[in-house]
């Protein structure tokens, strides 16, 4: 079985000849270079874009736009991202991070694309040649997405408001049992304003948790006032069941890591 | 299939080769070119045995397809020793037998020296981080570490 290797050097024309059968896109190579790998022939033909645009980072006026070949690294590195950072490098090892780009994470199925969980909470747009999404309307019909993503926008979270969490069984590096990112606004005294919680490995792609996101309005950040927010994290959840972990355990494990995020 | 041209520099050497085209830069190095210090381990981005440096950033070489890398430089454990005198971090392995089987030895051994070209000298913290993608089955991984901490300390003492 071999991959033939296309080569363009925009995303038009490499929108054209991803239509074929059989063809898929290449960005880092972690994930479709890994399913050629294991066996998967149902890709003949893999599609890569060299235009330069799309490995950029732009930072301006609380704006921020990570073109779809940013790398993880590169992210983890930015001075101005110091807040994605912890979910940058939340995804694999040194090498990965160095391979691993933004689009991609927004197609990696669960247990992977814990970068996507935290644009999921971010309210990302998701920017193709064609128009934008916003990403909750994008990652439910990815599966079916033809167009080349070419770069994802949010704005910065102001200072505390956005927290991560990547909860793995081996350290420093390992598979998500579960991840979770918050962007929380409070008022001086601490309450909840408003609240976007999105869940990572409670089903096969990110999700949001909205019954623990309403049930966060009005409240403080105590282990009392946060109690029916937990009790609500499990509304709608189909976790994945893998090696790692089953849906079970995930299902039981969740409540606790998200009081833990929370309450820090 | 109609044959593709690739052509970097590995290990400071010119290289030009015709591979199929798909074909990953692991295997290009290892079955055409011949340079079989980077190991297949699990083709699947997970044990790190076949890292490599391209321009300076450690990458897997099972999912890099060679084609992507036209002009790169490219850097991997063979190219390190100098005249038949072991780089420090060959030489640190053995001392610290940071190598049994041998399989995991040259994907740590890039992982190592990227950390070191970049943080001369490392905590404990950051060799495991810089170590964090590679997996060995024999060591139990802290004579590993502390071979990196003493190829550190060795460059260090001949910069100072």
């Amino acid at each position: 079985m071999s991959l033939a290797l296309q080569t363009f050097s925009s995303v038009k024309d490499a929108n054209a000849a991803l239509q074929a059968a059989g063809t898929r896109y290449l960005g880092g190579g972690t994930l479709v270079v890994r399913a050629a790998n294991e066996g998967d022939v149902s890709t003949s033909s893999l599609v890569r874009v060299t235009d330069p645009g799309l490995s950029q980072i732009a930072v301006s006026g609380g704006n921020v736009r990570l073109g779809a070949s940013v790398t993880m690294a590169a992210i983890a590195r930015h001075p101005e991202l110091a807040a994605l950072a912890p979910a940058a490098r939340a995804v694999g090892g040194p090498a990965i991070r160095n391979m691993a780009t933004v689009g991609g994470n927004l197609f990696a199925p669960a247990p992977y694309g814990d970068f996507a969980v935290a644009l999921l909470a971010l309210d990302a747009t998701v920017i193709a040649e064609d128009g934008e999404l916003p990403i909750e309307t994008f990652l439910a019909g990815r599966d079916t997405s033809r167009a080349i993503v070419t770069a994802v926008g949010f704005s910065l979270p102001g200072p505390k408001s956005f927290r991560f969490l990547k909860v793995s069984r081996v350290k420093p590096k390992g598979v998500s049992v579960l991840s979770i990112a918050a962007l929380l606004e409070r008022t001086a005294d601490g309450a909840v304003t408003a609240a976007r919680i999105a869940l990572g490995c409670m089903a096969d792609r990110p999700i949001r948790a909205k019954a623990a996101e309403k049930a966060l309005l009005g409240r403080k950040l105590t282990p009392r006032e946060i109690a029916p927010a937990l009790a609500a994290a499990g509304q709608g959840i189909a976790p994945i069941t893998d090696p790692i972990a089953s849906a079970w355990y995930r299902t039981e494990v969740l409540p606790v890591h998200l009081g833990r995020l929370l309450s820090n | 299939m109609a044959k593709v041209p690739v052509q970097f520099t590995l290990n400071g050497s010119e290289t030009a080769e015709f591979i199929e085209s798909g074909t990953t830069l692991l295997n290009a190095l290892r079955d055409k070119i011949g340079d079989t210090s980077p190991k297949g381990g699990c083709h699947q981005g997970t044990c790190g045995a076949c890292s490599v440096i391209i321009d300076g950033e450690l990458k897997l070489s099972c999912l890099t397809l060679a084609e992507t890398c036209n002009g790169a430089d490219i850097k991997t454990t063979a190219g390190l020793a100098e005249g038949g005198v072991l780089h420090p971090l060959q030489r640190a392995f053995l001392d610290a037998f940071a190598t049994q089987c041998g399989f995991c030895t040259p994907g740590m051994i890039v992982a190592a020296k990227v950390l070191l070209d970049r943080t001369p000298n490392p905590s404990r913290e950051d060799v495991v981080e810089a170590l964090s993608g590679n997996i060995c089955r024999c060591t139990g991984y802290e004579p590993i570490i502390q071979a990196v901490l003493t190829a550190a300390r060795a460059n260090s003492q001949n910069a100072a």
